[in-house]
């Protein structure tokens, strides 16, 4: 079974990916729940275009989505110039930017879960909070937060995989660093394309695989323990 | 405590454009379905905001158009009972019974929960979830909700409509409880006249959006016109006094400012006042004292109006003493028998309403 041991840089490649992955999930979280609440609640002009851009990343080939990022957050690119001037933030070539590309491919999930639960929301129960003193935001804080709750880990949860298995954005914004935006597809990849690979890439596949399983059965239970709470079940 | 409502609001082709004041404990909005009811009390509550108008509660203005004033919702201190009860089910009991406290500026609470728990009943349910209940625990805990918030004002939209007459008897003591022991006033939407009857101390009747009568509930119930109700709900309110019970027919005996009456027997102690609705449906007018009649209940009343035609019937108004009652007879009838105001007549009365299953209490003090 010694073949089944990670080499240092395979774990570097593994703690990458997981890492880039939460990032990504965490950070888009927030955006993702005031879009979906948006989409799912407001009528605005323009609110098809909002949904289309939304949605842009699960359409476009992925290396289409990179090169985008390429030439907006790269480092002469009119946004990434920005923020490496004046917040010192740089995407180009490092693992923020595998996190921000992650992120960004895995936002439409996000968006559409989280929708949809909040679609399901029965409004009545929001205006009997309203009607028992609490102003909108406590209404949103107290009910509608927990009876979306299934709905968003259930985006968290798949923005993660999708996260986790993001290969063409990352590669095309940030390319193949070792160490630095070598996530695990990146690493399966370039495995392939060295003699002798083969087993490196098994075993990076196995580790996939298992993260993917383990990140499916605890959203599951998750998922269950909130809608027994909520007597959903 | 005064309510004043004085709106008008278009709905699509409908539209609603109705006055009133009330100062009363229990002010029913009575009518049938689509007749702005549960709109109007929509509009004092806070979720549907009125194009035109004003209304006030107790000197705190919600809304006035004309101001540019519109107090939200959650500002306007009301306990909303719905009719289907909306308790939060991610919460337990407890938590949805504390929830409007909550938000109550802690000198304006006023309500406690124990008490409020012990008057409905529902100590031994704080611990569940919301989808264990049934619908009548649903209702008492949602009622609870509310008067725990410590409101200046309860609105109640239909609270029973969705209950069988089982879960319907059993909550109706507890609002009468709640009227006769809180000072809290109540605005009740009802189309059922005979919960209408049994609660109100004042009425404002609906029809089409429209206030076709408002008052206090003995003078508008007795002198509604058909069109404002449930045909089969119209009648006259009587207050009644139980004189005793007749334990060998199983019958009761009582007496209102027309007479004495024999009633299969209810379950209320002698001397006990309510009041009852009579149904218009249940009363036959005849112009002699009818003789081998199983009926047991024939008053001698004075014809004071025939309302209009509504197909074959119209509805005859009686009087005797100072009861009112309402009988629904042909058209036929009205000519052949030569029914018009002054005549006297017979009453035959097959029924009273109790509202079926509801044990009469003490009458409302209005």
């Amino acid at each position: 079974m010694e073949w089944l041991a990670l080499s240092p840089d395979e774990w570097t490649a593994v703690r990458l990916s997981i890492k880039v992955s939460i990032w990504a999930t965490i950070v888009a979280l927030p955006f993702g729940v005031a879009i979906a609440f948006l989409l799912a609640r407001k009528r605005f002009w323009g609110k098809s275009i909002v949904n289309g851009i939304v949605h842009l990343p699960l359409i476009l080939p992925p290396v289409v989505t990179g090169y985008l990022l390429l030439i907006t957050f790269g480092r002469r690119g009119p946004v990434g110039s920005l923020l490496g001037e004046y917040f010192g933030i740089v995407f180009s070539f490092r693992w923020t930017g595998a996190a921000l590309a992650c992120g960004i491919m895995a936002f439409p999930l996000m968006v559409r879960a989280i929708r949809l639960s909040i679609e399901a929301v029965d409004r009545r129960l929001e205006a009997a909070a309203g009607t028992l003193g609490a102003s909108p935001a406590w209404v949103f804080a107290t009910v509608t937060v927990p009876l979306i709750l299934p709905g968003v880990i259930a985006g968290m949860i798949l923005a993660f995989a999708k996260a986790m298995g993001e290969f063409g954005a990352t590669i095309t914004f940030v390319s193949n660093i070792p160490g630095e935006t070598q996530t695990l597809p990146s690493a399966i990849y370039t495995f392939t394309q060295v003699p002798g690979g083969d087993l490196g890439a098994l075993r990076l596949t196995l580790v996939s695989i298992a993260i993917a399983m383990a990140a499916l059965v605890a959203s599951e239970m998750l998922a269950r323990r909130v809608s027994r709470r909520l007597d959903i079940a | 405590m005064s309510l004043s409502v004085a709106v008008s609001h278009r709905l699509g082709s409908f539209s609603i454009d109705a006055a009133f004041e009330s100062s009363g404990r229990l002010t029913a909005l009575f009518g049938p379905s689509g007749s702005g009811k549960t709109s109007l009390v929509n509009m004092i509550g806070g979720l549907i905001r009125p194009e035109r108008g004003r209304i006030a509660a107790d000197g705190t203005t919600f809304v006035d158009t004309q101001a540019r004033l519109w107090l939200p919702a959650h500002r306007r201190r009301i306990g909303y009972v719905f009719q289907d009860a909306r308790l939060f089910p991610h919460l337990t009991v407890r938590q949805n019974l504390g929830y409007g406290r909550f938000f109550t500026p802690r000198r304006e609470r006023y309500a406690d929960f124990d008490g409020v728990v012990d008057m409905l009943g529902i100590g031994h349910l704080l611990d569940r979830r919301p989808s264990t209940l049934s619908g009548g625990e649903k209702q008492r805990v949602a009622i609870g909700r509310a008067l725990i918030a410590s409101p200046k004002i309860m609105l109640m939209d239909e609270p029973l409509a969705a209950l069988d007459e089982a879960r319907k008897s059993e909550i109706l003591p507890y609002i009468e409880r709640l009227r006769d022991e809180t000072r809290i006033p109540i605005v009740y939407v009802s189309h059922s006249a005979a919960e209408v009857a049994r609660l109100a101390t004042d009425v404002v009747a609906l029809s089409a959006g429209r206030v076709v009568a408002a008052g206090p509930a003995g003078q508008v119930i007795g002198s509604i016109t058909g069109a404002a109700i449930d045909p089969t709900d119209v009648g006259a309110l009587i207050a009644f006094e139980v004189l005793g019970h007749d334990p060998t027919y199983d019958l009761s005996l009582l007496r209102s400012a027309s007479g004495e009456w024999r009633v299969p027997r209810i379950d209320a102690e002698p001397g006990a006042r309510f009041r009852a609705l009579v149904r218009a449906r249940d009363v036959t007018l005849a112009t002699e004292a009818p003789r081998g009649l199983s009926a047991l209940n024939v008053l001698a009343v004075t014809i004071t109006g025939i309302g209009a035609a509504e197909g074959a019937q119209a509805l005859v108004e009686t009087e005797s003493g100072a009861d009112r009652i309402v009988a629904r007879v042909t058209r036929q009838s009205i000519d052949g028998l030569g029914l018009k105001p002054g005549v006297r007549v017979y009453a035959i009365v097959k029924a009273i309403s109790f509202d079926r299953g509801g044990v009469p209490s003490a009458a409302p003090r209005s």
